[in-house]
């Protein structure tokens, strides 16, 4: 098990009820602890959706660590 | 010019303030760009607008940016600021510029820039319609697509 923080941004901030949470998690990938996170709190189907760990992009088959900070980036809009 | 390429402002942006420090008497071109909140998006009216940024990986990803156009492009200077909070119609939402030795390559810069400002820098924008309905562009609701 790892404990990780995650972030919540904008529309998954939204869905999630919450900016951000501490995750105890048997998930070995990011991508493993979105789709945990996922079916937890009724995520949208986002196209093109990212992932940061400790604020530096990463990608879906990253492994987790104790103690990493993830934050999912649904698709941006700026400008 | 001092200070970051890139920035975050929760204030309203001071443009002749902002362009007067990428001033060099060596420059024959000053480029400016305003993006500003628009009245309407696919039909709907819109009244406001909200801006939210994962500033920490924003700031990294911003100033990259800026680098990026410093090395491709023959200019001297080169800044972004971009709004954060509630804005009003009007109100700018993203200021660009880019000082150069001559105006092509200060447009060319300013233009790479904000494409890929909106592209790559993790802000989202959530709409406010006339009609008491909202939603967050590119997840809830459509962008309506530029003009070619």
């Amino acid at each position: 098990m790892a404990r990780i923080r995650v972030e919540y941004f904008a529309v998954l901030r939204e869905r999630a009820g919450r900016a951000s949470e501490q995750v105890d998690t048997a998930a070995a990938t990011t991508g493993e602890l979105f789709r945990e996170l996922e079916a937890r709190h009724g995520f949208p189907r986002l196209p093109s959706l990212k992932v940061a760990v400790n604020a530096e992009f990463a990608d879906w088959n990253r492994r987790l660590v104790d103690g990493d900070c993830v934050v999912f980036i649904p698709p941006v809009a700026g400008g | 010019m001092d200070g970051p390429g890139f920035s975050f402002s929760r204030s309203a942006l001071d443009v002749p303030d902002l362009a007067r420090a990428l001033a060099d008497p060596a420059c024959g071109a000053l480029v400016g760009f305003e993006g500003r909140v628009r009245d309407h998006n696919e039909g709907r009216h819109v009244e406001r607008l909200e801006y939210e940024g994962y500033e920490e990986l924003g700031l990294k990803e911003g100033a990259r940016i800026i680098a990026e156009a410093l090395e491709r492009f023959d200019i001297a200077h080169a800044r972004c600021v971009h709004r954060l909070g509630l804005l009003a119609l009007g109100d700018i939402a993203v200021w660009v510029g880019v000082s150069a030795h001559h105006r092509g390559e200060a447009f060319a810069a300013c233009r790479y820039i904000i494409d890929e400002v909106k592209d790559r820098v993790p802000i989202w924008k959530k709409e406010h319609y006339a009609d008491g309905d909202s939603g967050w562009i590119n997840c809830e609701v459509r962008s309506e697509a530029p003009p070619p």
